[in-house]
């Protein structure tokens, strides 16, 4: 009884709560910035590295393995390094703009390096799930390889990874709260220093409660596009 | 009517000189020789995996050719200078299966190629699209997704969407074969249409009676090369090669049985 009590008055102290929710709020809306700019500039650069990757032709081979090589590098290291290496590394160079950014700027430039890697082996799938014939089709109809990427192969290949890459975002939207350790004012960080303040832990929940009310709507939806397909593609089955 | 044939003296509309093309080991074409005049509907047939398809295939440069030369309106496709997409402008295709953009209205799968390759206006490509499929009698459905089609009418659409490039050539693979029985006819039927008003073409099929029917010339393909050529009585009722007999044999035999 005496530990449930403990419990409940060190993360669900109703007092801290009110006390926390501006703060944390506050820190959210970082959170929030950071994983939308992050997102739509991971979706352009992933598409773009993942057709470099699927380019045809001999003389498109460094351009390949150029492409290989960053996701290769960006999927096999741990975020958190690339964390340090650019919200450290970057200032360390001394370069005027490069230097100068916000921590802020460096966590959404890790991130979006990171999940680029990701998605574009997402888009990749995709792209080479689209039968090769849909591709003859649209070369023969006189249609040049851009134009044949551009209206018939990646229209069909965002579609059918939709799930997959909202899978990722879900991931993103919580490693801006871990791309923050080189200092960013978001929630998890501000919601660590009110809990040191405050003495209890309620403002941890309370961040907790911010990361999950956005994810499960995210969760929900791709569920439902899931459950959706399956159900056209047996309707097509038959 | 001033044909390419007239201006270039000699040259047929397609000259095969002497094709051939291997899958790295496997030799799929063997020296194919073969001329086609304008108007001409030139029908291969042949057992399966007799390269058929590839000969296709080469014609509009969705496969290379390793040896010979391919001319198509007096213009050679191995000299490296040729414009792949100016080319397969001129020449139309339709594949057995797997025709249709999916994510596409049927509507939007007609406009495509006049929009963006022949660069013509929206307008302009509506209406072409519009027309054509007023003329298979598939208009109510230009706002449909493909998969709302059956077989037949899929096919007709992939046929429509070729002739909106306005090409001189339509190559057809086998249109027929991924369709029910008593969706046949109503494509075969459009493709009748297009040898009455003098479209040149190279027809793949399976359909005997058919190539009997529209061919001015039949080919039998037997593993990579040309056999027996002729027109299709001789090819039909009194065949040369004891291969062209027997495969005849086998297939009518077949058709009966069906
Ligand atoms: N991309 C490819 N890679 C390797 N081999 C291939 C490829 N395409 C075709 N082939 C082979 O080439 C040969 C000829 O195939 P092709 O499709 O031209 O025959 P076809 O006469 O059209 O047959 P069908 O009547 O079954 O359509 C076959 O042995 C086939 O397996
Ligand atoms: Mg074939």
């Amino acid at each position: 009884m005496h530990a449930l009590h403990q419990v409940l008055h060190a993360f669900f102290n109703p007092h801290s709560f009110t006390l926390a929710l501006p703060d944390v709020w506050a820190g959210f809306q970082v959170n929030l910035r950071m994983m939308f700019i992050a997102e739509a500039l991971v979706l352009v650069f992933a598409l773009f590295v993942a057709i470099v990757r699927g380019l045809p032709g001999r003389g498109a081979k460094p351009l390949r393995v150029l492409a290989i090589a960053y996701t290769d590098f960006f999927r096999g290291t741990p975020i958190i390094l690339v964390t340090f290496i650019v919200g450290f590394g970057l200032p360390g160079l001394q370069i005027g703009f490069i230097s100068s950014r916000s921590f802020t700027v460096y966590g959404i430039v890790a991130l979006t390096l990171v999940y680029t890697a990701y998605v574009s082996e997402v888009f990749r799938a995709g792209i080479e799930s689209v039968h090769p014939s849909q591709r003859s089709a649209a070369r023969s109809l006189g249609l040049s390889y851009a134009q044949a990427m551009r209206y018939v192969v990646v229209p069909q290949a965002v579609r059918r990874v939709i799930p997959p890459l909202l899978n990722d975002f879900v991931g993103l939207q919580k490693d801006t709260a871990l791309v923050s350790v080189i200092g960013v004012a978001e929630a998890a960080s501000l919601s660590q220093q009110f809990s040191t303040q405050n003495g209890d832990f309620a403002s941890y929940v309370v961040a907790a409660v911010f990361f999950i009310l956005i994810t499960i709507p995210l969760a929900r939806f791709t569920d439902h596009l899931v459950a959706e397909r399956e159900m056209r593609e047996r309707a097509q089955a038959f | 009517m001033t044909d390419i044939a007239s201006r270039n003296g000699a040259g047929s509309f397609v000259e095969i000189r002497g094709v051939s093309k291997w899958f790295g080991e496997l030799q799929v074409l063997d020296d194919i020789h073969l001329n086609v005049e304008k108007h001409e509907v030139v029908c291969l047939i042949g057992a399966s995996g007799s390269g058929k398809s590839t000969l296709l295939r080469c014609l509009n440069m969705l496969e290379r050719i390793e040896t010979g030369d391919i001319v198509v309106d007096g213009q050679s496709l191995t000299t490296g200078k040729v414009n792949v997409n100016e080319l397969r402008r001129k020449i139309g295709i339709v594949f057995q299966a797997y025709n249709l953009f999916p994510h596409m209205t049927v509507l939007q799968n007609v406009m495509l190629g006049p929009r963006k390759v022949r660069g013509l206006s929206k307008e302009q490509s509506e209406s072409i699209a519009h027309d054509l499929l007023h003329r298979i009698g598939l208009e109510a459905k230009a706002h449909e997704y493909p998969d709302r089609l059956s077989g037949g009418q899929q096919q007709r659409v992939a046929i429509v969407r070729a002739l909106a490039m306005e090409p001189e050539l339509m190559l057809l693979d086998e249109i027929t074969s991924a369709l029910d029985p008593q969706l046949v006819s109503e494509v075969l039927q459009l493709v009748r249409g297009l040898t009455e008003v003098g479209m040149t073409m190279i027809i793949a099929t399976h359909e005997m009676g058919f190539a009997r029917e529209v061919a001015s010339k039949v080919c039998f393909l037997d593993g990579g090369s040309i056999l027996e050529e002729g027109a299709p009585e001789q090819i039909f009722t009194n065949p040369t090669q004891a291969r062209t007999r027997s495969f005849l044999a086998r297939v009518l035999d077949a058709e009966k049985s069906a």
